[in-house]
C-alpha cells in the first residue's frame, strides 16, 4: 500500500528539484551588480513613504476564518460523499441535519454582513 | 525492443520511477513553453495583431528565445527583503503544480501512482499553491507585493470552498476518490459524462479554477493597473520565470482535471452510438489531450474577452453565488443518488 506513494514523493521532490535547478542555473549565468538604488522597495520610482509592513483590513482576517469553518466541512463531507451509496437514506438525512446547521451559520455571518465589501 | 524492455526491468524500482517522471514531465515543459507562445500568439490574432513572429519560423522559437534571455537576468534581491523566504516561494509555486500530476491517470490504468487517495491529495496540491504568493509578498517588503498577496489570498481559499463542494459533488456520483475510477465511472458515451448530471458544479468548477489561477478575469492580485504584478513585483530573471511557469502549469492541470472528472477524460465522446467503432483506433490518451485544448483554450479566450472584476464582485461571485449553489447541488445529487432517481444517478 505505502509503495504507492513512494512515486508521489519523488515526484514532489523532483519538482522542487526543477525549481532549484531553474533559479540556479539564473544564479550562475547572470550578471551580479548590486546596487543601492536597485536593492531599493519598489515603489513607481518614489522613495518608500513607510513600512511595507502596514495595517490592512480585517476583512481579511475574516474570510480567512470562514475559509477555514468551510474547508473544514468539506472535509467531513469528502468520506461521506464517498460511502454514500452504503448509508443509504439514514447516512444521507445525518449529514443534511449537519449541512442545515452550517447553512444557518452561512445565513447568519450573511446578514452581519461579514461577506460585505462595500 | 525486447532488449530496451529488459534493460528497464532490470534497473532499481527508484530509477523507473524517475524515468515515467521524466516522461511525464518532458511533455509537460514543452507544453508550458507552448501555451505562453500560444496565448501571445491567440490574443494577437484576438486583437487583430499577428503575435510574435520574429524568432524562429513564424515565432515558433519565442518561447526558447525568452527562456534563454531570463536566464541571462540577474536575480534582484531586494534589501529589505527576507532572503531565505524570498528564495523559497518560487519554489513552493512550482513543486506543487508539478507534483500534483504524480496521480493524473493518462489512460486504463497508465498512472505513475495509482492511489486511493487521489483527489484528495490533488485537493492538496493546489491549496499549497497560495504559500507560494503568500510567502512571496510579505518576503518582498513592498507595499505592491503584500497588498497583492493578501488579495490573492483571500480570492483563492473563497474560491477553493466553492471548488471543493463541487468535487463533492463529483464524489457523490462516482462514489470513489480514485480518479481513474472516477473517469471509469462515466463510461457510456457522451450523455454519460458528469458535466450532465453536474452541470452547475462542472461550470462553477472551471471558473474557480480561473480564480485559483488568478487568470484574467480574476487577475486583481496582478492587477497591473494598480498595483503593477502584485506579489512578484520584486521578482526578475530566472526567479520571476519560476512563478511563469508554475501559473501556467496550474492552468493547464486545471484544464486537465476538468477534462477528466466532467468530460470523461480518456474515454471516446462516441462510445455508445453507431460511430463507436469509426473512431476506435484513437488512442484514449488523445481523446484527453483534446478535451484539456478546450479548456486550456478557454482560459485564453477570457482573457482577451472579459474585462477585470473589482474585488468586491470577486468575493461577492465566489461566497453569495458559488458556495449556495453548490451547496444546493450537493443535496440534489446526494438525494437522487441515494434515493436512485433520474437517468444517471443510480
Amino acid at each position: 500500500m505505502l509503495e504507492n506513494y513512494l512515486p508521489i514523493l519523488i515526484f514532489i521532490v523532483i519538482g522542487l528539484f526543477v525549481g532549484i535547478a531553474a533559479m540556479g542555473m539564473g544564479f550562475i549565468l547572470s550578471p551580479h551588480n548590486p546596487d543601492e538604488e536597485k536593492g531599493s522597495r519598489y515603489e513607481c520610482g518614489f522613495e518608500a513613504f513607510e513600512s511595507a509592513r502596514m495595517k490592512f483590513d480585517v476583512r481579511f482576517y475574516l474570510v480567512a476564518i470562514l475559509f477555514i469553518l468551510f474547508d473544514l466541512e468539506i472535509a467531513f463531507f469528502f468520506p461521506w460523499a464517498v460511502v454514500l451509496d452504503e448509508i443509504g437514506p439514514v447516512g444521507f438525512w445525518a449529514m443534511m441535519i449537519f449541512l442545515g446547521i452550517l447553512v444557518l451559520g452561512f445565513i447568519y455571518e450573511w446578514k452581519k454582513g461579514a461577506l460585505e465589501w462595500e | 525492443m525486447d532488449f530496451l524492455i529488459g534493460l528497464y526491468d532490470s534497473l532499481p524500482v527508484a530509477i523507473q520511477i524517475i524515468l515515467k517522471i521524466v516522461v511525464i514531465m518532458g511533455p509537460l515543459m514543452v507544453l508550458v513553453a507552448y501555451y505562453t507562445y500560444a496565448e501571445r500568439k491567440v490574443i494577437g490574432y484576438m486583437q487583430v495583431r499577428i503575435g510574435p513572429n520574429r524568432v524562429g519560423p513564424k515565432g515558433w522559437g519565442q518561447p526558447i528565445a525568452d527562456a534563454v534571455k531570463l536566464m541571462f537576468k540577474e536575480i534582484v534581491l531586494p534589501t529589505h527583503a527576507d532572503k531565505t523566504l524570498f528564495l523559497i516561494a518560487p519554489l513552493l509555486s512550482i513543486g506543487p503544480a508539478l507534483a500534483a500530476w504524480a496521480v493524473f491517470p493518462f489512460d486504463t490504468g497508465l498512472v505513475l501512482a495509482d492511489i486511493n487517495a487521489g483527489l484528495l491529495y490533488l485537493l492538496a496540491m493546489t491549496s499549497i499553491g497560495v504559500y507560494g504568493v503568500i510567502i512571496a509578498g510579505w518576503a518582498s517588503n513592498s507595499k505592491y507585493a503584500f497588498l497583492g498577496a493578501i488579495r490573492c489570498a483571500a480570492q483563492i481559499v473563497s474560491y477553493e470552498i466553492a471548488m471543493g463542494f463541487a468535487l463533492v459533488g463529483v464524489l457523490v456520483v462516482a462514489g470513489s476518490l480514485n480518479l481513474g475510477q472516477i473517469v471509469e465511472g462515466q463510461s457510456g458515451g457522451f450523455w454519460n459524462w458528469y458535466w450532465l448530471p453536474l452541470l452547475p458544479l462542472f461550470v462553477i468548477y472551471f471558473i474557480s479554477g480561473v480564480a485559483e489561477t488568478n487568470r484574467a478575469p480574476f487577475d486583481v492580485a496582478e492587477g497591473e493597473s494598480e498595483i503593477v504584478a502584485g506579489f512578484h513585483v520584486d521578482y526578475s530573471g530566472m526567479a520571476f520565470a519560476v512563478f511563469f511557469l508554475a501559473e501556467y502549469a496550474n492552468m493547464i492541470l486545471i484544464s486537465a482535471l476538468t477534462a477528466l472528472m466532467f468530460l470523461g477524460g480518456w474515454l471516446s465522446p462516441f462510445q455508445g452510438t453507431f460511430m463507436e467503432s469509426w473512431f476506435a483506433w484513437v488512442p484514449g490518451i488523445i481523446w484527453l489531450v483534446a478535451k484539456t485544448f478546450v479548456f486550456m483554450f478557454l482560459f485564453l479566450w477570457f482573457r482577451a474577452t472579459f474585462p477585470r472584476y473589482r474585488y468586491d464582485q470577486i468575493m461577492r461571485l465566489g461566497w453569495k453565488i458559488f458556495i449556495p449553489i453548490t451547496i444546493v447541488w450537493i443535496v440534489v445529487a446526494g438525494a437522487m443518488q441515494v434515493y436512485d432517481i433520474g437517468p444517471w444517478y443510480q
